[in-house]
């Protein structure tokens, strides 16, 4: 509504001008003015039109240019209209002549009305886009930064660091060559979270290797408690899957497996290839205690399935399956994608 | 001779409390324990002087185990986990191990025990500490408790409501009645007060379980439950409830 208000005193604005422009001819202030205002009303209406297209189509600064051309057939078709208009309100048969006289003149009047109504509404559209565009991107930007941040807290993952140390300072005293051969594994598993970048792919053969290296140190920790078989075939050894995926759904499943039985409990990885698409499941045992399986569920996996949701831009990647007393995490993951561009 | 228990799930963990242990010949192994429920039934069995145990542990934790002895023996808790020192302060901890521990550390928790039994022998034993937790206790999503010969672990959405009872606090739930030795204002604390209200100076109530408010005499009300039952409304738990509620 405001915006009409607005368009209503350009068009009065602009009609002023025009009266005073055309009051040297010494024609009546009356009839000028209602010559002026007849055509400043046309003016502004086709300014109007122009510019609200311009709100779904922005040109680029380049396309500007167009405007020129726009404007231009703009005020031709308004002077047009105008010519055949005038007749109506203006009885005055001289004045008629001197309005037919003046045409071009009109043109070229309408011509900078109309491009200069059309270059404030670009104007006005190009800094809101512009301001949008930052916002999105400072979003965007904040998103990334907290994935980030997140990562290297799932990474440093404090207890089985602290845990493992302790483990490894039990086994000095009694077995100096076992807590050697821990410490080494410890490093390498170390180095392997380090090295790996958020986007990189790897194949499962790599995958499966660093993963030997979690299991064997937390095997260590827990002793006969923890058992794991892994099975993979070997045409899926070179698939790819993106790096230390796997690592916190393995996590998952001890965590879930060792703290909530008692018992001794098997963690088992299986791998196969489905059609296009590697699919890895890893399953424990838990207790259906119900205080227990809506506790235990959450944990790693939420952001497990965030990360194959930004890498491939689908929210089905990963899937729970409760059955009798296993608990089975399922990802699939797409061997022929177009990978989601980072910015 | 001083006996002890060791309860770790992680059998390294308790290799090296026990490696620690040997230089002091006045102290015994009495068991090592690999979960929560072993050293529930171990303290029945030897009442141990002093016990070492971890806080992360299959099915119920080191705190939730502590809950279901009537006389705990003094407590180092061992631990990775450096976010529960005061949760162990408030739950009567002599000390708070955090792995991995030298032995000078270790050293010096034995001694802070030893001083501890001086005092106490001396007739002068501490007033047990309040157990109402600090200010931001975490929330509390399930309660252990005893049931006969049975361990439990009821999830707070299957409880009915509690109600004070002496020194205890009836858990009622669809299962049964079970007892707990806390407070009423423990639980208000650690419950979410969005979905727990003390009605009642004896009663608390899960909104979940609400069916209808009835009024009983002038200015008194009593809260219907899905089940059945109904339970007193004081004054200030009737306008508790109903700020809860919104009305």
């Amino acid at each position: 509504m405001r915006i009409m208000w607005l368009y209503l005193a350009w068009a009065a604005f602009w009609s002023g001008v025009l009266v005073l422009v055309l009051l040297p001819a010494n024609y009546s202030l009356t009839l000028t003015l209602k010559d002026a205002l007849l055509y400043n009303t046309l003016l502004t209406i086709a300014g109007y039109a122009a510019s609200t297209g311009l709100r779904y189509y922005q040109p680029t600064l380049r396309q500007g240019i167009l405007l020129l051309a726009w404007s231009l057939g703009l005020a031709g078709i308004c002077t047009l209209i105008y010519s055949f208009l005038v007749g109506r309100f203006i009885d005055d048969v001289q004045y008629l002549d001197f309005a037919g006289d003046s045409l071009p003149m009109r043109v070229v009047f309408g011509w900078f009305l109309v491009l200069l109504l059309l270059l404030i509404n670009w104007f006005w559209y190009y800094t809101k886009e512009q301001r949008l565009m930052e916002e999105r991107k400072a979003a965007t930007e904040k998103l990334a930064r907290e994935a980030e941040l997140f990562t290297l807290r799932q990474q440093l993952q404090p207890h089985f660091l602290f845990n493992s140390l302790n483990s490894i300072s039990a086994l000095i005293g009694a077995r100096p060559e076992q807590a050697r051969t821990m410490i080494q594994q410890l490093s390498d598993f170390l180095r392997g979270t380090l090295r790996k970048e958020n986007k990189q792919q790897v194949s499962l053969a790599e995958e499966l290797k660093q993963l030997e290296l979690y299991l064997a140190i937390e095997k260590v920790r827990f002793g006969h408690r923890l058992q794991t078989t892994v099975e993979a075939t070997d045409e899926t050894k070179e698939l790819k899957l993106p790096a230390l995926l796997l690592q916190p759904i393995v996590e998952n499943a001890i965590k879930f497996g060792l703290y909530g039985t008692t018992g001794d409990t098997t963690i088992t990885i299986k791998a196969e290839q489905s059609g296009n698409s590697l699919l890895i499941s890893v399953q424990n045992p838990f207790d259906a205690d119900a205080a227990q399986a809506k506790e235990g569920t959450g944990f790693g996996l939420s952001s497990v399935q965030r990360r194959l949701y930004l890498l491939f831009a689908r929210p089905d990647l990963l899937h729970t399956n409760q059955h009798q007393n296993q608990f089975t995490t399922t990802v699939t993951i797409p061997q022929n994608y177009d990978q989601v561009p980072y910015n | 001779m001083i006996k002890c228990l060791i309860i770790d799930d992680e059998p390294l963990a308790r290799s090296i409390v026990a490696e620690y242990l040997q230089s002091h010949p006045e102290i015994t192994i009495a068991q090592e324990c690999g979960d929560g429920f072993e050293g529930i039934k171990a303290i029945k069995q030897h009442q141990p002087d002093l016990i070492f145990l971890d806080i992360q542990m299959p099915k119920i934790n080191g705190f939730e185990m502590l809950e279901l002895i009537e006389e705990a023996p003094g407590v180092i808790f061992t631990t990775a986990f450096d976010e529960y020192a005061l949760k162990a302060f408030e739950a009567n901890a002599i000390d708070y191990l955090l792995k991995p521990f030298g032995r000078e550390r270790f050293e010096a928790a034995l001694k802070k025990w030893q001083e501890k039994q001086t005092i106490n022998t001396a007739g002068n034993k501490a007033q047990e500490l309040n157990e109402v937790p600090s200010k931001q206790p975490e929330e509390q999503h399930r309660i252990v408790v005893r049931a006969a010969n049975d361990i439990r672990i009821v999830a707070m959405q299957d409880v009915l409501y509690l109600e004070a009872c002496d020194d205890y606090v009836k858990v009622h739930t669809r299962d049964g009645v079970f007892l707990k030795k806390k407070t009423m204002s423990y639980y208000e604390q650690v419950l979410n007060p969005n979905q727990f209200v003390r009605v009642h100076r004896s009663y608390i109530m899960p909104l979940a379980q609400l069916t209808r408010i009835e009024p009983l005499e002038k200015d008194s009300h009593v809260a219907l439950l899905k089940n059945g039952v109904r339970i007193p409304l004081s004054r200030s738990g009737y306008s508790r409830l109903r700020s809860v509620l919104g009305i």
